[in-house]
């Protein structure tokens, strides 16, 4: 499945829902689901301090693909960065670069991605984009 | 209005004057729990916008036409109904600032240069961000020392310590009237007579208090009392400065430009007397004219019945929110207004507020701009929900069960 496919995979699943509340409490699953953030990655170069709730991120190249663990006191917020991780994870650095997260629009959570929101997420992002284009980089010179 | 003539306080009567609380969203009816951070308007408000707007548009002072002279009057009379709402001794100690934040930074500059260095300024924890910064930005500019007079876990400043802080060091304290963040009412008249003994001044913040209560300068003896239009159901943008007279005279002007001045040559410049030497350019009018209604609005109104309300509904809310486990009420100070701040076991303010959201329902979560009083409870936050005269028992009643909802879905 490539990135774009799995975007769309999300916004179907998100179309069974009528109901914002429905959609919130699968958000919530997913965040309670989101696999356990590694302790000793928990520091302060890794920490997105947002206004509302905070993000760590942690970037690391796995076979040559982007391979993101992240985190946030908000369980909400948790779930977004489910979603962006289960897109954004396992591609290579240039597809994540350049990516356009169509997704968060049409699932309707845009406003989480706003930057009057200040819970870390657009940060989040910011800095997932700009590792990959490092990564992307890097990979050129080699 | 004369006491005695006042209508009899009706939460539906009222509701009916502000058009913002009828509508849906998330197909829900809005249930609106922000007033803390603005208020809605009423139509009286919404029509003087529209009628200044439309008819009576025209620069004030000095013109000599009749739009213009229309204008000056209009606003004039609004500084008049401000003076009369609070009791001043004279309109000239009205001054129209962009809000409470700018009235503080007016202070902390024109106040702030006939201090000097090793002067103290004396604040407490509870304080908001803009009743803490301007201080900081100007104790670094003169060298003067930033004290912090502490509060106890309920959210109350502790009195003895506030009197050990004070001392003839102290030039200015600057206190909240209501915390925006806890609503514990502060004593401030004490803390004005207290303060004076020592020869130092007094500002109090009133940006949580003149909607709630009734203010009176003379009686809280204050030498500047600060609020924002838009959290007593006026537009944004504009805001009061009060200011004793004979201090106000005696402060330099904030910022320069046209209004301000008497004569202008570019040798020397003389100023304006007051209001206008602290009112450089043109005035937010429609904001000046359109805050005497809302102030019209409110001294129509039964403020005794509308604190009953008020009080009542904070009661009733928080009795509520105390029977679920988990939730800790943040907050429970013995003189308190209708705020009620709380935070839920194991879950974030920022989860709750967004679900709450998507039922309809208006609450702030977050650190309210009160970074060091969340720091003090050790908390990155909480949900705020802060009532106004128009909220209703029913509207807790459908928060509550939201609010149960809430935490049942993020356990």
């Amino acid at each position: 499945m490539n990135i774009n496919e799995k975007q769309q995979e999300i916004i179907d699943e998100f179309a069974i829902y009528d109901d914002w509340m429905e959609k919130y409490e699968y958000i919530i699953e997913l965040g309670k689901e989101l696999e356990a953030f590694p302790e000793d990655k928990r520091t302060d170069d890794r920490l997105i301090d947002g206004c509302q709730s905070r993000v760590w991120l942690s970037t690391e190249i796995e076979n040559g693909n982007m391979h993101f663990r992240a985190d946030s006191d908000a369980i909400i917020t948790k779930g977004i960065i489910g979603l962006l991780i289960r897109v954004l994870n396992d591609e290579t650095p240039e597809t994540v670069a350049k990516t356009d997260l169509f997704f968060i629009n049409e699932i309707g959570l845009q406003e989480h991605l706003s930057p009057t929101r200040a819970n870390g997420l657009l940060s989040m992002v910011k800095r997932m984009k700009m590792d990959a284009l490092k990564a992307s980089v890097d990979a050129a010179k080699n | 209005m004369a006491e005695g003539t006042k209508k009899p306080f009706s939460v539906r009567e009222i509701r009916e004057q502000f058009p913002a609380l009828r509508q849906t969203v998330y197909g829900k009816n809005l249930i609106y729990f922000d007033n803390g951070a603005t208020s809605q308007k009423p139509q009286v408000v919404l029509d003087a916008i529209n009628r200044y707007y439309s008819k009576d548009n025209a620069n004030i002072h000095r013109g000599v036409h009749f739009m213009s002279q229309k204008a000056t009057t209009e606003f004039e009379e609004a500084r008049i109904a401000i003076q009369k709402y609070l009791n001043a001794k004279k309109s000239e100690e009205i001054i129209f600032t962009k809000g409470t934040t700018d009235s503080i930074n007016l202070v902390a500059f024109s106040y702030g240069e006939l201090l000097k260095e090793g002067d103290e300024i004396l604040i407490t924890t509870m304080e908001h961000h803009s009743n803490i910064v301007p201080w900081q930005m100007l104790c670094e500019r003169k060298k003067l020392v930033l004290k912090v007079a502490p509060i106890n876990k309920k959210g109350e400043l502790i009195e003895e310590e506030f009197d050990k802080l004070l001392s003839n060091r102290t030039k200015l304290v600057s206190v909240t009237h209501i915390s925006n963040t806890l609503g514990t009412i502060n004593p401030v008249k004490e803390l004005a007579k207290k303060t004076h003994a020592v020869g130092a001044k007094i500002l109090v913040d009133g940006a949580q208090s003149i909607q709630h209560m009734k203010v009176d300068v003379r009686d809280l003896d204050c030498d500047f009392y600060v609020f924002s239009s838009h959290k007593v159901f006026g537009p944004t943008g504009i805001g009061v400065l009060y200011g004793k007279e004979d201090l106000l005279d005696r402060m330099p002007p904030y910022q320069g430009g046209g209004d301000m001045i008497s004569k202008v040559t570019f040798e020397r410049t003389t100023y304006n007397e007051l209001p206008h030497k602290f009112e450089a350019g043109t005035p937010h009018i429609a904001g000046g004219i359109c805050l005497g209604e809302a102030i019209r609005f409110l001294n129509a109104l039964d403020m005794d019945a509308i604190q009953r309300h008020e009080k009542e509904l904070a009661h009733y809310a928080q009795d509520m929110l105390d029977t679920f486990e988990g939730v800790r009420i943040i907050g429970e100070a013995k003189q308190k207004t209708s705020v009620v701040s709380f935070v839920v076991d194991k879950i974030h303010p920022f989860d709750i507020g967004t679900l709450l959201d998507k039922q309809g329902i208006a609450v702030r979560t977050g650190h309210h701009c009160t970074q060091p009083l969340m720091d003090f409870f050790k908390i990155p936050g909480t949900v705020r929900a802060s009532f106004a005269f128009y909220n209703t028992k029913e509207e807790i009643d459908t928060f509550i069960a939201a609010v149960e909802k809430s935490i049942s879905i993020l356990k």
